[in-house]
């Protein structure tokens, strides 16, 4: 699904260009769960931004499903977003004057789709995360779980193959923690491929394989059986 | 596929987010429609207002008047006083084949008591003025019968003594008379007996319905005026501006050589061209409304650029929000155009309630408005509110034009880092 060779990027900045990803040589297959670790600084944010099209990379390769992801224009950038990937954030990123149900319908606008097979099919992305009771709430009424939920519901929406969630339970609580990686899982098992950036040891227990990031490299890339609480069945 | 209806709810939202905001900008360019609709309006009733005093007369007719010679000329002295005569008629028609109705006036002066014998025997006199003058007057003054004929040119050769009598004259003289009534009837006027051959109206007003016409020719030989003619006035048929005045130049020309004054004396003959007169009146008004529309522009562009600047200020605010849009999959091209309908929505609606507000207040202003000498009919014709209503089209999408670019430049990244 995603293969990356050799992939640099620097940020230019005041005193030169900051080189951040250094030779990235990462494959990653269709439907796996994989975990990115690494320390603070250390460019994983900048490696999915990268993998999500929402920035571009100096040399190197990138093919997304087979095909070389490389000075796309802004506009096939973004049709190719709408279509393959589905973004959750560590701030939920929702908009605060739209419900629920709203917020989970609008990536599905930008595909044309009239309102009602919007308001529709986002109900019931809803419902499959467990916030039937929630559709109608604005999202000053529901905590960082819900949030995070109906965040993921939107990256769910359009249906795509890739799911990038970076520190998706950064701001929540263990235990709410504990229930979205549960449903980050399920979206798994249902044959979607997640990449999970995250800080937290216990997360990425969870996922079958954790690559680590150090200073821009590719330090260890391990493989294991899944373990910790809430595994999928 | 997403409905109009659908692009306006997104479009909407944003503006229901800062009600105060989007207020005030609106207020400021429902103003500048608003101050436009009534400019427009109050230049409309000047011009109405000019019009109307050129009612009167035919606009392209001219109008000359003796004067004093100011220049020496084949021996004579300056300061002879030149005096028309039949003879300079007949000879400006044999001259200018342009001009296709011509008058002369010998005048009556002052207020003349006509009477008229009532069907009970008795008498009723009234006093009102009286013009002598040729057929052709009636199309130079506008008069327009309504019952009866004008003079004709029998009436003059035969020095008839006939007269035409304004509705108002008709009216008091005869009461409660139908005016076919009138016809036939007979009039004294200065103790000589007239035959009311025509009733007229005039869209001159009430002073031109208390006249009376007689033949020209009857006026000279009652009153002593031998051939003498006090003005000569014509119509120079559809003549553009420049063709009046070189037909006033040819007559006066004829009227140079006939009494010996020079061609170039301007003060021999004084000539009123109303042609010409109106046309310089219209300029004035092709100068007034590119006025008005210059400073009702400015007041829209002012409207504008507050727009512009609130949608600006509203970008800047949404850079998380613009991010995440381009992130989950809205190209920059939707964003412009989302900002770009922004933008126009709240100018459109905006300059439509002015537009609205501009032609109720004008509307009402020429019901309840009384008569007077300035301003009248105050109105905004149609070419005008379109001609607005595209400004606003066009000013909307301009307001919304830089905002959204900067909207569609938002880097989802440094967007959705900001927090
Ligand atoms: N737009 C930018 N311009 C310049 N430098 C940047 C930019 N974005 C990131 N960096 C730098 O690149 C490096 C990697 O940043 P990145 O956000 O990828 O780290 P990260 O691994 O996600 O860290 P964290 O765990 O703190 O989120 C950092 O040193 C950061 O300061
Ligand atoms: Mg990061």
């Amino acid at each position: 699904m995603i293969t990356l060779s050799d992939l640099h990027k620097a940020y230019p900045t005041a005193g030169g260009p900051l080189p951040v990803l250094k030779g990235i040589d990462l494959h990653i297959d269709e439907g796996e769960l994989v975990a990115i670790m690494g320390s603070s600084g250390s460019g994983k944010s900048t490696l999915l931004n990268v993998l999500g099209i929402l920035d571009g990379y100096d040399t190197g390769a990138y093919e997304l499903d087979g095909q070389l992801v490389r000075a796309l224009s802004e506009a096939d950038a973004a049709r190719l977003r709408s279509r393959a990937i589905g973004f959750v954030f560590q701030s939920f990123h929702l908009l605060a004057h739209k419900d629920a149900t709203e917020n989970v319908a609008l990536p599905l606008y930008y595909q044309g789709i009239g309102r009602a097979e919007r308001m529709r099919r986002a109900r019931q992305m809803l419902v499959d995360v467990g916030l039937a009771d929630r559709a109608d709430h604005m999202p000053g009424q529901l905590s960082g779980g819900q949030k995070q939920r109906v965040a993921i519901a939107r990256a769910l929406v359009t249906q795509p193959r890739l799911i990038l969630a970076d520190e998706p339970t950064g701001a929540l609580d263990s235990t709410t923690s504990d229930e979205i990686m549960a449903l980050l899982q399920r979206v798994n098992d249902q044959g979607m491929t997640v990449l999970i950036v995250t800080h937290e040891h216990d997360i990425a227990a969870r996922c079958r394989r954790v690559v680590h990031l150090k200073d821009g490299r590719i330090e260890r890339d391990e493989r294991r059986e899944p373990q910790g609480a809430g595994a999928a069945p | 596929m997403t409905g109009w209806l659908d692009r306006l709810r997104e479009v909407v939202e944003s503006h229901t987010r800062h009600r105060f905001r989007t207020a005030v900008t609106a207020g400021s360019v429902a103003w500048g429609i608003f101050m436009l609709v009534l400019l427009l309006g109050a230049g409309t009733g000047l011009e109405n207002n000019i019009r109307w005093q050129f009612r009167d007369d035919a606009i392209n007719s001219i109008w000359i008047y003796p004067g004093m010679t100011s220049q020496p000329w084949e021996g004579q002295p300056v300061g002879r006083v030149v005096q028309f005569s039949n003879a300079d008629i007949e000879r400006i028609v044999e001259v200018v084949p342009e001009i296709d109705h011509i008058s002369g006036r010998f005048y009556l002066r002052g207020e003349f008591t006509i009477t008229a014998q009532t069907p009970a025997g008795g008498t009723r006199s009234g006093a009102f003025s009286v013009r002598s003058c040729h057929p052709g007057h009636r199309y130079i003054e506008q008069t327009m019968m309504v019952a009866g004929r004008y003079l004709s040119p029998r009436d003059l050769a035969a020095e008839r003594k006939v007269i035409v009598i304004g509705l108002r004259v008709a009216e008091f003289l005869f009461p409660g008379r139908p005016l076919s009534g009138v016809l036939g009837e007979w009039v004294d006027l200065a103790g000589i007996q007239y035959r009311v051959v025509g009733v007229f109206e005039d869209v001159g007003g009430e002073g031109e319905m208390r006249q009376v016409y007689i033949p020209i020719t009857t006026a000279q030989a009652a009153y002593g005026g031998g051939d003498q003619v006090h003005q000569v006035m014509f119509t120079v048929g559809d003549a553009t501006v420049e063709e009046a005045a070189g037909i006033a130049d040819r007559v006066r020309r004829v009227l140079a050589r006939n009494h010996h004054f020079a061609p170039g004396d301007l003060r021999a003959v004084r000539v009123r061209n109303n042609l010409e007169s109106f046309h310089e009146i219209q300029q004035i008004f092709v100068w007034l409304r590119i006025f008005i529309w210059l400073v009702g522009v400015g007041t829209v562009a002012a409207g504008v650029v507050g727009v512009s600047n609130i949608m600006l200020i509203s970008v800047r605010e949404r850079t998380a929000e613009l991010g995440l849009r381009k992130a989950i999959g809205a190209t920059p091209g939707q964003l412009v155009s989302m900002v770009v309908q922004e933008a126009l929505l709240l100018t459109a609606t905006a300059g439509y309630a002015g537009l609205v507000g501009g032609v109720a207040v004008l509307e009402a202003v020429r019901r309840l408005m009384p008569e007077n000498e300035y301003i009248r009919d105050p109105q905004v014709d149609m070419p005008a509110v379109i001609g607005a209503t595209v400004l606003l089209v066009v000013a909307g999408t301009l307001a919304g034009w830089f905002p959204a670019r900067r909207a569609a430049r938002v880097a989802p990244v440094e967007a959705l880092r900001s927090e």
